[in-house]
């Protein structure tokens, strides 16, 4: 009798706490998993690390216009050190942040420098940093490919589609520009956690987050992809290896700040024509973190091979002085 | 031979007990979870509420709670489900009760047994497939070449609901066709002596008989519809729109809920509140709707003896 009680409580105790650990859960699906390390097989003294020896997690999220950088970097390094599972999330630059700041990733992507808020948060939680410069964008403004009378955009075309202001008002190309054909306008861009919305709005309207609100926001560039695709009047935004990826699907538009119409591409990024909308994009590395061996290998990992890497994901690559800012900011936090 | 308790018997009793008990546990988790889930969605919306006022929240129409400045007006994601689920039942009621007509009361008892399971298979196809299916078929090959006002672009409204209607048209008709079968022989072969054709049958006869289920059946298609997700997601587009085109993309509660909440908002900010707030709306709009069978239920319910 007893024991039949004792064996039915538990039972009922393990269908509750079942029970709760579901309705408790985090239902953020996005985010990487931060499984605790294992220093165990690891060595302790670097000089005697050989790559294949290392082991542990590596947790990065953040921005998606990085992200498909840093996962070719992952998968690359994880052939190389099969010990080493790297979790790549893409929360957006600012929601990537929120999860470094609070000391959950290991490396942050962002499409911008880190804010004076996300510092402060950072600060306040004991966390240290290092920027670390990985490659350059352009942030490209596609349309659909039967687009065929916006070749090539202003600024201030830009503006006047993007802007607050524009917001249930500038909903047809003829009233951007009276020469434009009578079509619907529909916007495509990005969700407001993401860098490119930050930087894209501070490029194009002068002030970071200020944007229309009438738009499809979207931290998945697929679905801007789909949305311009499948409509004749639709405008969007993104970074430059969706473009890449889908030349067939969209096409880019030529952007004129001031001196002509240039087309995204890396040398025009290089040589500093294609403005206002390149970029550089960084990652943000957990000091704490730098100093397990396996974070350090991938950074210098990334650093070893960044010009395959970029190629390879159709990222712009850094130029020889970024490079060479790279190294100096590198040098002071992962040696010794 | 005593009466008193052997071994065996009182194993028996035990086992017995046991059975009832954790089948009584099982029983309540449903009611513990519902109970859980309005909790989980109170504290948040509590907080939400203290920011943005109701007012606000029901009476405007500007719906931007994530940008700078944000403002809250619900209404926008409501009219996208609110047309979302008006096609889908519209889809789902005339061809679900057709579908049931047949099978009750129509089709060979042989044609049945082979309808009614693969029409269920369709309950059983992963909302996933459905959203897929709308935005790469539907939306492009359908609504895009044949909706004949305004421009279709890559997302409708009208494409999500066509599908959802597809979705739940298995709950309509299969629901439909127990509560038909149910309705008792002797009724139906009394209108056929009095000279009734089967479609007086149908519509005079086992149609007001069942009513109370077809009437439950439906409420609960229209429950599944509003609180699709995947499909309106996926084939309805994330643009908060107010029109009277359902032509045009539209955001619905559920796709806000599930693009916001799919991993980018500080949690305890305004922004993260207010996914909670339109889940808590989500709910009640459900719960009235499924009070509101259960009445229905009750006041045309036929017992037959």
């Amino acid at each position: 009798m007893n024991r039949s009680k004792r064996r039915l409580v538990s039972v009922t105790v393990i269908a509750i706490s079942l029970l709760a650990a579901a309705c408790g859960s985090d239902s953020k699906s996005t985010e990487p998993t931060v499984a605790p390390t294992t220093p165990g097989s690891t060595p302790v003294d670097e000089t005697t690390t050989t790559p294949s020896n290392l082991s542990g997690d590596i947790a990065i999220d953040g921005s998606s216009t990085v992200a498909p950088l840093m996962k070719l970097t992952a998968e690359s390094f994880q052939d190389a050190n099969a010990g080493v599972t790297v979790a790549v999330g893409t929360s957006g630059t600012g929601g990537g942040f929120e999860k470094f700041c609070a000391g959950e990733t290991d490396i942050s992507n962002a499409s911008r420098p880190i804010k004076d808020t996300e510092i402060e948060a950072c600060t306040a939680k004991g966390i240290e940093y290092f920027e670390v410069l990985v490659a350059n964008d352009a942030l490209t403004v596609v349309v659909n490919p039967e687009n065929t009378w916006a070749k090539c955009l202003t600024v201030e075309q830009l503006k006047k589609m993007w802007e607050p202001e524009a917001e249930g008002t500038i909903t047809n190309w003829n009233l951007i520009d009276p020469s434009f054909p009578d079509q619907a306008l529909t916007l495509f861009g990005a969700g407001t956690d993401s860098g490119t919305f930050d930087y894209f709005t501070a490029a194009i309207n002068g002030k970071a987050k200020a944007s229309r609100t009438d738009y499809n926001p979207t931290e998945d560039d697929n679905v801007t992809v789909t949305g311009v695709a499948g409509d004749k009047g639709a405008l969007g935004y993104f970074g430059f290896s969706y473009l890449e990826e889908n030349a067939d699907k969209v096409t880019a538009v030529e952007i004129d700040g001031g001196k002509g119409c240039v087309a995204p591409s890396a040398a025009a990024v290089l040589d500093e024509t294609y403005t206002p909308l390149s970029r550089p994009l960084f990652i943000y590395v957990n000091k704490e973190a730098a100093t397990r061996a396996e974070v350090k290998a991938f950074v210098n990992y990334f650093v070893a091979h960044q010009d395959d890497l970029s190629s390879e994901a159709l990222f712009v690559s850094l130029s020889d002085s970024q490079k060479a800012l790279q190294a100096t900011e590198l040098a002071s936090v992962l040696e010794g | 031979m005593s009466l008193r308790a052997t071994g065996a018997l009182r194993r028996r009793q035990n086992t017995e007990r046991i059975a009832k008990t954790v089948l009584g546990v099982l029983a309540a988790l449903s009611v513990v979870t519902t109970v859980l889930i309005v909790l989980s969605l109170l504290n948040p919306t509590r907080e939400f509420f203290s920011v943005v006022s109701i007012k606000e929240f029901f009476t405007t129409t500007r719906w931007a709670p994530l940008f700078e400045p944000a403002s809250f007006g619900v209404w926008p994601i409501v009219v996208g489900t609110l047309w979302v689920s008006f096609i889908a039942i519209m889809v789902a009621l005339p061809a679900g009760l057709g579908a049931a007509f047949y099978m009750s009361e129509y089709a060979r008892p042989g044609v049945r047994k082979v309808i009614k399971p693969i029409l269920e298979l369709l309950a059983g196809v992963p909302t996933i497939v459905f959203g897929f299916f709308a935005l790469n078929f539907v939306n492009p090959e359908l609504v895009k070449r044949f909706w004949p006002i305004g421009e279709v672009g890559a997302y409708s409204a009208l494409g999500a609901g066509l599908v959802t209607g597809i979705m739940i048209l298995p709950i309509v008709a299969s629901l439909s066709e127990d509560a038909m079968a149910a309705v008792p022989h002797s009724l139906r072969q009394g209108a056929f002596a009095l000279g009734s054709s089967r479609r007086e049958v149908c519509t005079k006869v086992v149609f007001p008989a069942a009513i109370s289920g077809i009437v439950a059946a439906t409420v609960l298609a229209i429950s599944r519809a509003v609180g699709e997700t995947m499909i309106a997601i996926l084939a309805s587009g994330s643009l908060p729109n107010i029109s009277k085109n359902p032509g045009k993309g539209m955001q619905t509660m559920t796709g806000f809920i599930g693009s916001a909440g799919s991993g980018d908002l500080p949690t305890g900010s305004t922004g993260y509140q207010t996914i909670f707030a339109v889940g808590a709306y989500l709910f009640a709009v459900t719960l009235l709707l499924n009070m509101i069978s259960i009445r229905i239920v009750r006041r045309f319910r036929e017992v037959y003896e």
